[in-house]
C-alpha cells in the first residue's frame, strides 16, 4: 500500500467501496459539519470534501476534512486548481499530509461564473491532469514540480473525477487513459442516470484496460423531486438525465417523488455494481445527507468494513 | 489585431466632465479594422459629445484627429503642434497607444475611450472573435492550432473538462468549446494520437506572469 487511506486498504482487498460527501457550509460553524458527518457515520468507506463547489465560498475543504478526521472519517480532500497556484497547492498538499489526510481527489473546478464571485479572477496555473502529476511526483519521487526535493513525501491517495457524458464522447476514454498516466488511482464518476451511456463508457474503459490500474466509483445522486431533475437535466453542465426519467418521476404525485427519487437511485446502483470494473459506489445526495445511510442499507451495501 | 469595446458615453462623459478642451485622438491601425477607435468612430464620439455639450450648454471643444499608429513615437509626434492647446487627450486607440500617448506628452492628461478586450480574428463583418492571449510560448503545434489558453474558459491544457456539452463550453451556450474544437481539427488531421500525450505544465513566467514583457533585436536597432 502506498498510502495509510482507507479506500486503498479496501480497495486492495478486492472489496467493494462505498463513499460520499459532505459539503462545507456557507459560515465558520463546524457544528455544520459535525451534524452532517454524524449522517454517514460507518455508511462510508471515504467522504469527499468539495472545495468551494460549483464556485460558491464555504468552509475551506482542508478545515472540514480536518473536522471529518477527528470525527473518525477517512475525509477524500477535493482540490481544485481555480483559486490556486501551484506554490498554494503544493503547500495544501503538505499540509493536509501533516494532518492526516489520506486522499485527494484533483479536480478543474468549475468556472467561476456560477458561484457567488463571478467577478473573481481564476487561477488554472495547471489543470486536473497536473495535478495528479504534481501529488504523484511530490509522493512517489519526492520532488515538487519546480524540481526541488520534498523532505517528507505526502502519502496521499490520489483520485480524480470523470465525467462520461460530456462530450466529445468518442476521447472521454482518452481522457481517463491520460489521468492514469499522470498517476490517478481512483475515479469517482459524474452523477449515472444514462446507465447505457455509461455502459458504453466502461466498455471503452475496459478495452484500454484502464479499469485495471485505477479503481472506477460509480456516482449517482437521488432525485428529491421531478423540479431538481428538470433543473439538473436543464442547467448543470454535463448532466446527461434521460427523458424516461423525468416523466417518471413527473408522473408521480408530488409528494411520492423524492420516494421514487430513491427508488430509481436504488436500480441504477444495482445495475451499475453487476458492470464489470465498477469497484464501487459515489452517493452524492446533495443537500439530502440523512438518505445516505437509507440508501447504503436498502441497495445492500451494508455493513462497512472497519476503519483500521 | 487588437480588439477593444467603446466604453459607454456615459463613462465618457464621467471621465471628461472637467475639462473644456479634448483633443479626440483615433488610431488607424487596430482599432479602425476593428471600428472602435478610428476616424470614423473618432466622428461619432465627436458628435454625440457636441451635440450633448450644446444641449446642455456647457461649452467643449473638440479636435478629431487620428493618426496613423498610437503605438509608435513617429506618430505620435505629430500632434506636438497643437497638443497642448488641450487640457486633455481622450485616446481611442488600445490601452498600449493610450499609455505610449501620455508618456510623450507628460503634462497631458490622456484618457482612454475604449476597453482593450483582445487579441483577435474577424468573423465576419462587426464580428470579432478572440485567439490568443500573447502567452509568449505558444504550442499551437501541439494542439491542431488551436490555442487552449486563448479558447478554453479555464485555459486548460489537458481538457475538455466534464462541463463540455454539444460542443459547447460550460460557461456559455454560445461559446465553443475550445477542447471540442482542438479534438475536431485532430481528427481531421489525422492527428488524434496527439491528443493521448499529456501537455505538462506551463511555463507561465513567459506569459504577463513573468513581468512587463520587453523584446529587443539587437539586428534591427539602429
Ligand atoms: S499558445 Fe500562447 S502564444 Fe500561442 S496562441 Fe495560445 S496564447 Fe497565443
Ligand atoms: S467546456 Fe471546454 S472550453 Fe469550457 S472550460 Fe471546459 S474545456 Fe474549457
Amino acid at each position: 500500500m502506498k498510502t495509510k487511506s482507507n479506500i486503498e486498504r479496501i480497495l486492495e482487498s478486492g472489496e467493494f467501496v462505498v463513499t460520499s460527501e459532505c459539503g462545507p457550509p456557507r459560515g465558520a460553524d463546524p457544528e455544520v459539519i459535525r451534524r452532517k458527518g454524524a449522517l454517514l457515520k460507518e455508511v462510508v468507506d471515504g467522504v469527499n470534501v468539495t472545495d468551494n463547489q460549483t464556485s460558491v465560498v464555504r468552509m475551506s475543504s482542508f478545515a472540514s476534512s480536518i473536522i471529518l478526521k477527528e470525527m473518525g472519517f477517512d475525509p477524500i480532500l477535493q482540490m481544485v486548481c481555480r483559486d490556486r497556484n501551484r506554490i498554494a497547492i503544493q503547500s495544501d498538499i503538505l499540509g493536509a499530509a501533516a494532518l492526516g489526510i489520506n486522499n485527494i481527489l484533483c479536480l478543474s473546478g468549475d468556472h467561476q461564473k456560477f458561484g457567488d464571485h463571478p467577478k473573481a479572477k481564476n487561477v488554472f496555473d495547471m489543470d486536473s491532469i497536473q495535478l495528479i502529476n504534481t501529488v504523484k511526483m511530490m509522493r512517489d519521487n519526492g520532488r515538487f514540480v519546480g524540481g526541488e526535493e520534498v523532505n517528507g513525501r505526502p502519502r496521499l491517495f490520489i483520485g480524480a473525477a470523470a465525467n462520461p457524458f460530456a462530450d466529445p464522447f468518442e476521447i472521454r476514454a482518452a481522457r481517463l487513459a491520460k489521468k492514469v498516466k499522470a498517476g490517478v488511482e481512483f475515479i469517482q464518476t459524474q452523477c449515472i442516470y444514462n446507465v447505457k451511456k455509461f455502459e458504453q463508457w466502461m466498455e471503452m474503459v475496459r478495452v484500454r484496460g484502464l479499469h485495471e490500474k485505477c479503481a472506477i466509483l460509480a456516482g449517482v445522486t437521488p432525485f428529491k423531486s421531478v423540479g431538481m431533475a428538470r433543473y439538473m437535466k436543464n442547467q448543470v453542465p454535463g448532466m446527461d438525465i434521460p427523458d424516461e426519467m423525468i416523466e417518471r418521476l413527473g408522473g408521480m404525485p408530488k409528494e411520492k417523488q423524492s420516494e421514487e427519487g430513491i427508488k430509481i437511485c436504488l436500480e441504477t446502483i444495482q445495475r451499475l455494481r453487476e458492470i464489470p470494473g465498477v469497484r464501487g459506489i459515489h452517493i452524492m445526495a446533495i443537500e439530502w445527507e440523512e438518505k445516505v445511510a437509507e440508501i447504503a442499507k436498502a441497495a445492500g451495501l451494508l455493513p462497512r468494513p472497519q476503519l483500521t | 489585431m487588437i480588439v477593444g469595446n467603446r466604453k459607454s458615453f456615459e463613462e465618457i462623459l464621467e471621465m471628461i466632465k472637467p475639462y473644456r478642451r479634448v483633443l479626440l485622438l483615433g488610431c488607424n491601425e487596430c482599432v479602425t479594422v476593428c471600428a472602435v477607435g478610428g476616424e470614423r468612430e473618432v466622428g461619432v464620439l465627436a458628435s454625440e459629445l457636441r451635440l450633448w455639450s450644446a444641449k446642455e450648454g456647457q461649452e467643449l471643444e473638440i479636435r478629431e484627429h487620428t493618426i496613423e499608429r498610437q503605438c509608435d513615437h513617429e506618430y505620435i509626434d505629430q500632434i506636438r503642434s497643437f497638443v497642448d492647446e488641450y487640457e486633455v487627450i481622450l485616446s481611442m486607440a488600445c490601452g498600449a497607444g493610450v499609455q505610449y500617448v501620455a508618456e510623450q506628452y507628460r503634462t497631458r492628461i490622456v484618457l482612454p475611450a475604449i476597453n482593450t478586450t483582445f487579441l483577435g480574428v474577424t468573423l465576419e463583418q462587426g464580428v470579432w472573435s478572440e485567439r490568443c492571449q500573447g502567452c509568449g510560448t505558444c504550442i499551437l503545434d501541439k494542439t491542431g492550432g488551436i490555442c487552449p489558453i486563448a479558447r478554453c474558459a479555464k485555459s486548460l491544457l489537458n481538457g475538455p473538462c466534464g462541463g463540455a456539452s454539444n460542443g459547447k463550453c460550460e460557461v456559455d451556450k454560445e461559446t465553443d468549446c475550445g477542447w471540442q474544437l482542438i479534438v475536431d481539427r485532430l481528427k481531421e488531421l489525422g492527428q488524434l494520437d496527439q491528443y493521448e500525450e499529456i501537455i505538462p505544465i506551463k511555463d507561465w513566467s513567459t506569459s504577463r506572469d513573468g513581468g512587463p514583457r520587453k523584446r529587443v533585436r539587437e539586428d534591427s536597432r539602429l
